[in-house]
């Protein structure tokens, strides 16, 4: 029988939930990293023993990390610890996020958009997301703030930016949400190599078609109040951004307002907000097997970060978008004010689609049943940063 | 003091012990003057798992929630390759370097 790794990433480390494909009865392990920022775990697709993790702390900067045993042991990709013998030098480098600014490869470090409307000068702070690629397990993609991409090829030792992402026209233009100007979504297109979005707060959805050699802003549709120009090609807060790899050219996403739908790979978006409650919120995603069933957890408002009436509730659309339903049965009937932050949804890949989410109040959820019915994994961890979830064999 | 290796105690903070797994205060040793930039970068030799943990890589400043102390002084703002006071090149005192206190 299938099992399934839940990968869970908090303010104070990782933790790993493990299942059967019942998904009834689940085993906990950790805190990994512990007191650590994990800001997001993920596992390899074509290895899923190999696992990434980024760890950062606002004392000792970034870090990252690496399990080729699932998550029972870790190492930072490159180092070799005093036991290996000889001291190591030069120094490992898989911790070094530095933009690539050099004649050959790269683009001048330009400055973007502060929070006061004066320019400012990108300043790596660390890695929001991590994606392995779809078919080597030792290539791997990094999501930063501030906002660029960076790849590695070989398990995350060393990494390169691809620069043609920062260095786009518009870099003057982006500006840090709340958050901080990160880079937090990746998704790669199963069926194009040379296809990737990503998408950044507060920049919008981007696309290459060149294997991130170019890159173009896909927010055409978007619509952003706190932008003076609606139709400007930059500058939208998108959340987070999902795909049902069955179906690339369909994206869906949650924009800081807005619930939008693609079905041209970003190139046009319009509003499926329909009969949300509220159409804030941070996370959306995609049923694993019926591509027209969406989900997100609405949020009251951008000023009031939880559940509308303290009822925590996710929503769901089997209709790609418009119509949504309410989805309450073992959540939070009262007195629930957490958030659920933008990395903190997954989907896995059994036959009955499971769905998993994490709060800030440190609940991790499962629904077995496509979103039927909901069950809290665990009740207590630091506030969830991001949830991954591994279907295995 | 040059030419000659000396044996420096040095002091880490917790997290960064769990990193380069070593309990408590440890010996390093240190070539040539005992400066916070040498002992920062044989720290780093023998432990490469620090590396931009301290300082940034390429450009080696120091960050800005760490200090360093030795001697009971703060030596933080000086320059990477001010010389230690003898207590710490002798091995009679250690080089701290110490989580600042953030955050509440």
């Amino acid at each position: 029988m299938s099992k399934v790794r839940v990968l869970v990433g908090t303010r104070k480390g990782a933790f790993i939930l493990s299942s059967d494909g019942k998904r009834e009865n689940w085993d906990v392990s950790g805190p990994f990293f512990a007191g650590w920022e994990i800001y997001h775990m993920k596992g390899s697709p074509v290895n899923p023993e190999r696992v990434y993790v980024s760890q950062t702390s606002g004392w000792f900067g970034q870090l990252f990390q690496a399990s080729d045993d699932g998550g029972k042991t870790w190492f930072q990709p490159g180092v070799k610890g005093e036991d290996a013998g000889a001291p190591q030098w030069p120094p490992v480098k898989s911790n070094r996020f530095v933009y690539d600014s050099s004649d050959e490869t790269g683009k001048p470090l330009t400055t973007h958009q502060w929070y006061d409307g004066t320019q400012h000068p990108w300043e790596f702070k660390r890695v929001w997301h991590v994606e392995p690629s779809l078919t080597d397990p030792n290539t791997v993609y990094a999501g930063v703030e501030d906002a660029a991409i960076f790849k590695s090829t070989d398990g995350g030792a060393n990494w390169s930016e691809m620069p043609g992402l920062r260095g786009h026209g518009t870099g003057p233009k982006w500006q840090p949400g709340a958050g901080g100007m990160c880079l937090h979504t990746i998704i790669l297109d199963p069926k194009n190599p040379d296809r990737i979005f990503i998408a950044i707060s507060a920049a919008g959805a981007f696309r290459t078609d060149d294997g991130g050699k170019t890159w173009k802003p896909i927010n055409k549709g978007l619509r952003s109040q706190f932008i003076p120009d609606q139709d400007a090609e930059v500058g939208h807060c998108v959340h987070h951004v999902a795909m049902n790899p069955q179906r690339p050219n369909t994206l869906f996403m949650q924009k800081h307002w807005d619930v939008m739908r693609s079905d041209d790979a970003g190139d046009s978006w319009t509003e499926v907000s329909g009969n949300l409650p509220t159409d804030f919120g941070f996370v959306i995603d995609v049923n694993s097997n019926e591509p027209e069933t969406v989900y997100v957890v609405p949020i009251k408002s951008d000023s009031e970060h939880f559940p509308l009436d303290g009822k925590l509730r996710v929503y769901r659309s089997k209709s790609g978008g418009n119509e949504w339903e309410e989805l309450a049965k073992g959540l939070p009937e009262k007195d629930c004010y957490v958030n659920v932050l933008r990395d903190a949804m997954a989907v896995d890949n059994l036959d009955k689609c499971g769905v998993y989410f994490g709060t800030t109040g440190g609940q991790v959820y499962v629904s077995p049943d496509g979103g039927d019915t909901w069950k809290a994994i665990v009740h207590d961890l630091p506030a969830v940063l991001s949830v991954e979830v591994q279907t295995i064999p | 003091m040059s030419g000659s290796v000396h044996r420096v105690r040095v002091q880490i903070p917790y997290h960064l012990r769990n990193l380069a797994r070593v309990e408590g205060e440890f010996v390093l040793d240190v070539a040539g003057p005992v400066t916070i930039k040498s002992v920062l970068d044989a720290l780093e030799r023998r432990y490469p798992m620090l590396c931009g943990t301290i300082r940034e890589h390429d450009t080696l400043k120091r960050r800005a929630f760490l200090r360093f102390f030795a001697s009971e002084e703060d030596l933080s703002h000086q320059s990477p390759d001010l010389e230690l006071p003898e207590a710490v090149a002798s091995g009679k005192e250690p080089f701290l370097i110490i989580g600042a206190i953030a955050g509440g």
